[in-house]
């Protein structure tokens, strides 16, 4: 497992193998085939605005926990906060996954400032998807710690440990 | 230069009784087991510019305590801040002041 990140310069550093490389740009890839670019309506208007046609919650409960409803106790008033902010949103977590795909190659990887932002944005969209697929609670490193490797949970539970020790150096790094 | 073929906008004179007590609004950050207490300080000194020590004390109320008030102002302003935040993966939502 790589050391993490340091800082260099302006930017951050860090050294990945071959197989992180791998793992980092599948899980982006798998965020890219989630989060669609943000439908918008037919209106001309609506759509050089970005307003989405839909107003509801998503189904998906990663996308749910990606787009959470801004008013806890005012569907209307929810429904039009994500009209006006669902598609830029999408739009936003797709160009972030799509800065860590190209940008994470194996050996030294420097990022500037703004891949930084994207790899640490992106790294946390990773993280939520499989946090609420994996249903994880906030003692997951000590239950990954206490897993058999036999456990089929076991490679899912791992990556997201690695997920966590990755963007912690990166934030860390950053401060 | 562009022609606006159009009138001035017709000034409206609200009834007063129409004018409500004007309290602030406010943006509110949850709990989750995901987000990692580093990470949602560094999105508090980033978004809002708080210094770190703010940042840190307004994570662990929101760790401790389930929720935190993390900023307020205008609806409008807020509104902006719950998009941010749900660019950065915060449980982030919008609520007018009851106090």
């Amino acid at each position: 497992m790589s050391g993490g990140f340091t800082r260099r310069g302006d930017g951050v550093e860090i050294r990945l193998d071959v197989g992180e490389v791998a793992i980092l740009r599948s899980l982006a890839s798998q965020i890219l085939g989630l989060v669609e670019p943000g439908a918008v309506g037919d209106d001309p208007l609506e759509r050089a605005l970005g307003i989405v046609d839909s107003a509801g919650p998503p189904d998906d409960p990663v996308l749910a926990r990606f787009f959470p409803s801004a008013y806890r106790e005012d569907p209307e008033a929810a429904g039009e906060f994500r009209r006006y902010t669902e598609a830029s949103l999408r739009d936003g977590k797709r160009d972030d996954a799509s800065t860590l795909m190209q940008t994470a190659l194996p050996g030294k990887v420097r990022l500037d400032q703004e891949e930084a932002q994207a790899w640490l944005r992106s790294i946390n969209d990773v993280r939520l998807a499989l946090g609420v697929r994996l249903e994880v609670t906030e003692e997951i490193h000590e239950e990954v710690a206490a897993m058999s490797e036999d456990d089929e949970r076991y490679p899912a539970f791992v990556t997201y440990d690695w997920l966590t020790f990755l963007q912690d150096s990166l934030v860390r790094a950053l401060w | 230069m562009v022609y606006v073929a159009s009138t001035a906008p017709v000034e409206v004179e609200r009834p007063s009784a129409d004018v409500r007590p004007d309290l602030p609004w406010l943006t509110i950050v949850w709990n989750d087991p995901v987000n990692l207490m580093s990470y949602v300080t560094y999105v508090f000194q980033t978004v809002f510019g708080y210094p770190k020590a703010k940042a840190e004390k307004l994570m662990l109320d929101v760790h401790h305590k389930g929720k935190a008030v993390v900023a307020s102002g205008s609806r409008e302003e807020m509104e902006r801040d719950v998009q941010i935040l749900h660019s950065y993966g915060l449980w982030a939502t919008v609520q007018q002041d009851t106090a």
